[in-house]
């Protein structure tokens, strides 16, 4: 049976197929479509989650894919999110590429043990006989008054894991080309999708109307296959005065920032953490001699502490300013003062000026 | 509970009845065995039901219809060395032959390791001593393409899918030889030609991917089922109880064993809830199909076993099994059960050996005498011997004779990323320059 499944997959895999047709799409409607599209072409893909079945998901990520592709490969689970991942350790042991959604980053805590021991380290300690091909999927990130539950960015605690990849896109088009790259990863990832810009990009203006991905262009997105190779970051805007390192909702955040400013910075969106493209980082420090590293997540211990590193060791000699981070604060993540905690427009102005000064 | 600092504050209020509150004070039950170093054991208050006791209910019936099996116990093998009642297998003699010797290999095999160990040859091992029968039982009860999802002292599973010797002690001695590269603490084998998926260290955490791996099976129309087991202690593990869930709610093509053997480490089964139910009665909470068994009758075992696969195969349902048994040696070779039990238990426990009944079973039957089961046992004892002898080739641990340190970077992904091969140069480059 596993021998057939695999024979399936490689012979579907082989077929290319013709430019597909570019439409409008919000995140939520691009990553649906990167799913429906791998389940279209590998019949061993399966999603799974609290939700995601009937009623398409909470941020209605799935919607549609239950009525499409059956309850066989799109269904609800118990609420244990250690269960999510271990049935899909499971399943990707017998042949099956899951894709389990974990309905919030907050939640994903009782999963750990299953992630960064079992299916982190699965390959490795079967020595290849055993693999755990799944993407896990999960929103993440503050800005929606969400509290302390519903905010956080724990993508430190998986980078600094050995065995699983972690990837963050900031636009549609990203979101459908990563996470299709994702699903055909061999390896677990962990797919946390900034639920501040699902429906449209944020500048950190929290007081000012919400907008629409609606005549963005990277919200013009391929119906079809097509995928970004994971470990490949994205120069969102070239410039030479500094390098501005960041991803997911800050991407946009930071590319307001520098528009108001009027500065020329070159804004780096690293796109995946885990494999980083060091490579790109350090042409980009290297020219510009700044570097601001700017994420949500809290900051002591968090990824811009590692990129803050790198950057040190690779271009130090060329760094006429002190690294910079700005990032959310050691605490947890406040209801009423959420504006205060999210690294928004005011604390990456201040931060700018002051690394333009050093 | 006094007042040392006479301060009263929290202890006051809360623990010696002077809240003012005319009420008795809470008390705190922590577990405690009935015997432990210097006691006598005892284990009169186990409730032993005759070999025949049990009925055996039908393979498809309704969890709730039979929930009295959750706390009774299927025996087979009687007193007086018969197999009785509606669970007898009504095994040929070549099967109960075959089921002796694999039995007896798996105590020959955990002697020589043990004593490989002792010997400083590896790090680590744990022997499965008084619970052959839980695992060469079940083994020879499944199919050879059901998949097992073992904890860490069902090597019996490999040897009864006769899985070479030598590739197992490889993995003890962590060398040239060892398939997994030297990365994985002694035993914890992983062999997917024998349908044994890769031991963790972690407890339990095979249990819900056992209930994956089987409801994946069920998804894709196949006919296989799969197996777990795990130890009385570690069902407190959440894994456990999401496991049960995920088997119940889908119906999964899964048996779930819990191997009773009274200790985790040296936590006796109190601390994991013996002391208020059965362990296989948490799959009545769940819904699903709970059976208890005397772990070490092997007939009991393998008629458990082959109703819970007759039951997943035919879109039943799961089945999780209690075996009760009893851990006769240490957790592993780095406890010393005499520190923290009486050792009177083992050759107290109630309910023998399994090899020993499987033995007398089979004189009774005249199939078998003394002298063919020392014959038996010194040819396992060669056969475990030179299979050690065809490993020890391949090194030791600790004797170098180990994979090359730069594989320490392979399959961490499938494609070494950059910063990994990064990490592998840097290694070498920084043995070389030591002279190394």
């Amino acid at each position: 049976m596993s021998e057939a499944i695999e024979t399936e997959v490689v012979s579907e895999v082989m077929t290319q197929e013709t430019p597909a047709d570019t439409i409008h799409m919000n995140m939520i409607q691009a990553i649906n479509s990167a799913m429906d599209v791998m389940m279209e072409r590998d019949p061993t893909v399966v999603v799974m989650g609290e939700d995601v079945g009937f009623f398409g998901g909470v941020f209605r990520a799935t919607a549609g894919l239950q009525q499409k592709f059956g309850k066989n490969r799109v269904f609800d689970t118990p609420i244990t999110e250690c269960g999510i991942i271990g049935v899909a350790v499971g399943m990707g042991a017998y042949g099956l590429r899951p894709v389990p959604e974990i309905q919030f980053a907050d939640y994903i805590y009782p999963a750990l043990d299953q992630l960064v021991s079992e299916a982190a380290r699965l390959r490795y300690r079967s020595a290849g006989e055993f693999i755990a091909p799944m993407t896990v999927r999960s929103p993440f990130g503050g800005g929606i008054f969400g509290g302390q539950t519903h905010s956080q960015s724990p993508e430190g605690i998986f980078t600094h894991c050995s065995g699983i990849k972690t990837v963050i896109p900031s636009t549609p088009y990203d979101a459908k080309g990563l996470l299709i790259a994702a699903i055909e990863d061999n390896d677990p990832t962990l797919f946390f999708e900034p639920k501040r810009i699902y429906n449209g990009p944020f500048d950190g203006h929290y007081d000012t109307p919400a907008t629409s991905w609606a005549g963005h262009a990277d919200a013009q997105v391929p119906t079809g296959y097509y995928r970004i190779p994971l470990g490949k970051a994205r120069i969102a805007r070239a410039g030479g005065a500094l390098t501005i390192l960041c991803y997911g909702t800050m991407v946009h955040v930071v590319e307001d920032t520098v528009k108001t400013l009027g500065i020329d910075a070159e804004i780096v969106d690293l796109r995946s953490l885990v494999p980083l493209d060091i490579d790109t980082i350090e042409a980009s420090v290297k020219k510009t001699g700044r570097c601001l590293i700017v994420h949500e997540a809290t900051r002591t211990s968090g990824f811009g502490a590692e990129l803050s590193a790198q950057v040190q060791e690779r271009c130090f000699y060329h760094l006429e300013a002190p690294i910079a981070r700005v990032t959310g604060f050691d605490t947890p993540y406040p209801h009423s003062l959420e504006w205060a905690y999210f690294p928004g427009p005011v604390r990456i102005r201040e931060a700018i000026n002051k690394i333009m000064k050093d | 509970m006094s007042d040392p600092t006479g301060s009263g504050g929290v202890d006051r209020q809360a623990g010696d009845g002077q809240t003012g509150r005319n009420l008795p004070p809470l008390r705190l039950h922590v577990p405690e065995p009935p015997a432990r170093p210097g006691e006598s054991a005892d284990f009169t208050h186990f409730e032993i039901p005759a070999a025949d006791a049990a009925p055996r209910p039908d393979e498809a019936a309704q969890p709730g219809a039979i929930r009295d099996m959750a706390y009774g116990l299927i025996r087979v093998l009687d007193e007086e060395d018969a197999a009785v009642g509606a669970w007898n297998p009504k095994l040929p003699p070549e099967t109960l032959l075959r089921m002796l010797r694999y039995m007896a290999l798996t105590r020959a095999f955990d002697a020589r390791m043990f004593r490989a160990q002792r010997q400083g040859k590896t790090s680590f091992y744990m022997k499965s001593t008084g619970e052959e029968a839980v695992s060469i039982g079940a083994a020879l009860a499944l199919s050879r393409d059901d998949m097992c999802f073992p904890s860490y002292r069902q090597q019996g599973i490999l040897l009864a899918r006769d899985w070479p010797l030598v590739d197992m002690m490889n993995q003890i001695y962590s060398n040239k030889g060892d398939r997994l590269k030297g990365r994985q603490l002694p035993i914890m084998y992983s062999a997917r030609e024998a349908g044994f998926f890769s031991i963790s260290g972690n407890l339990t955490t095979q249990y819900p991917q056992a209930v994956g791996w089987a409801m994946a099976s069920a998804a894709r129309g196949d006919t296989r089922i799969a197996a777990t087991w795990c130890g009385e202690g570690s069902t407190a593990e959440g894994d456990f109880h999401s496991a049960c869930t995920f088997a119940s709610v889908y119906r999964a093509p899964v048996i779930m064993n819990v191997v009773n053997n009274q200790w985790a480490i040296s936590s006796f089964s109190g601390f994991a809830g013996a002391e208020a139910t059965t362990f296989a009665a948490r799959a009545v909470g769940y819904g699903i199909a709970g059976l208890r068994v005397d772990g070490n009758d092997i007939l009991a075992v393998y008629a458990a076993t082959r109703w819970a696969a007759d039951r997943a195969r035919s879109n039943a349902g799961p089945t999780l099994i209690e075996h009760f048994t009893y851990r006769v040696e240490g957790h592993s070779t780095s406890d010393d059960p005499t520190a923290y039990r009486s050792v009177e238990e083992s050759s107290l426990w109630p309910l023998g050996d399994p090899i020993a009944r499987l033995k007398a079973h089979c004189i009774t039957l005249g199939i078998w005498d003394e002298d063919s089961h020392a014959v038996m046992d010194k040819e396992l004892a060669e056969l475990v011997r030179d299979a050690a002898r065809e490993a020890e080739k391949n090194g030791i641990l600790g004797h170098g004779l180990h994979h090359p340190m730069e594989s320490m970077f392979e399959d961490v992904f499938e494609e070494m990323p950059p910063h990994l091969k990064e990490q592998q140069q840097q290694m070498l480059d920084e043995w070389k320059a030591a002279g190394l």
